[in-house]
């Protein structure tokens, strides 16, 4: 996609989500690891905040949508967000099917949103796709 | 939707980027249009049509009358 205004901040937003991410990750386990079985305000702090930092993402696609001025641009995300949270949701009903009858191991729910992310290469790849059949 | 807008760009000897620049969208909106890819929103349709003096219908053709 070409770099427009929107798109430079929206890259700008995701790198700054990103790396609070990976500093309150960091720090979330340093707090954990000295203060075993924490429970206080501090520690719902320490665990929430990189939570809060992955939302940021959220909110940069968002944001991306309500900004982008060239609309087929913005058909183009809004494609690929809806194929990511189809992909995601797909996966995370199946694996809580599998889950619950046994068959899968339980895993943490923050990974719907891993598994979104990765939904949004497969988006990529669909409109890649599309546009490339259209032709 | 069908339209003419390769025929309108080149008779003014645009480029597909100046046509862009003009529009202000990006280069692959205007592909994507004049592929019949991408249907644009009706401001942009207008847009087209009055950045080459032209009513509406004679840039695009209406899907009824061109299946």
């Amino acid at each position: 996609m070409p770099a427009t205004p929107a798109l430079r901040r929206y890259n700008k937003r995701v790198l700054i989500s990103c790396a609070a991410y990976g500093f309150s990750l960091v720090g979330g386990i340093s707090y954990f690891n000295n203060h075993p079985g924490a429970h206080g305000p501090t520690a719902y702090l320490a665990a929430l905040i990189p939570a809060l930092a992955i939302i940021g993402v959220f909110v940069a696609v968002g944001r991306y949508l309500v900004e982008e001025r060239d609309e087929y641009l913005r058909m183009l995300m809004v494609r690929q967000t809806l194929v990511a949270t189809a992909f995601a949701l797909s996966l995370a009903t199946l694996w809580g099917f599998l889950n619950s009858f046994d068959l899968a191991p339980r895993i943490d729910s923050y990974y719907v949103a891993v598994v979104w992310f990765a939904g949004l290469g497969v988006g990529s790849c669909v409109n890649a796709l599309i546009e490339r059949r259209a032709r | 939707m069908n339209n003419h807008l390769r025929d309108l760009r080149g008779k003014r000897g645009w480029s597909q980027q100046e046509l862009a620049e003009r529009l202000e969208v990006s280069r692959q909106s205007v592909n994507a249009i004049e592929t019949g890819r991408y249907d644009p929103s009706l401001p942009l349709a207008f847009k087209i049509a009055e950045l080459f003096g032209l009513a509406i219908e004679q840039v695009f053709t209406s899907p009824s009358k061109n299946p």
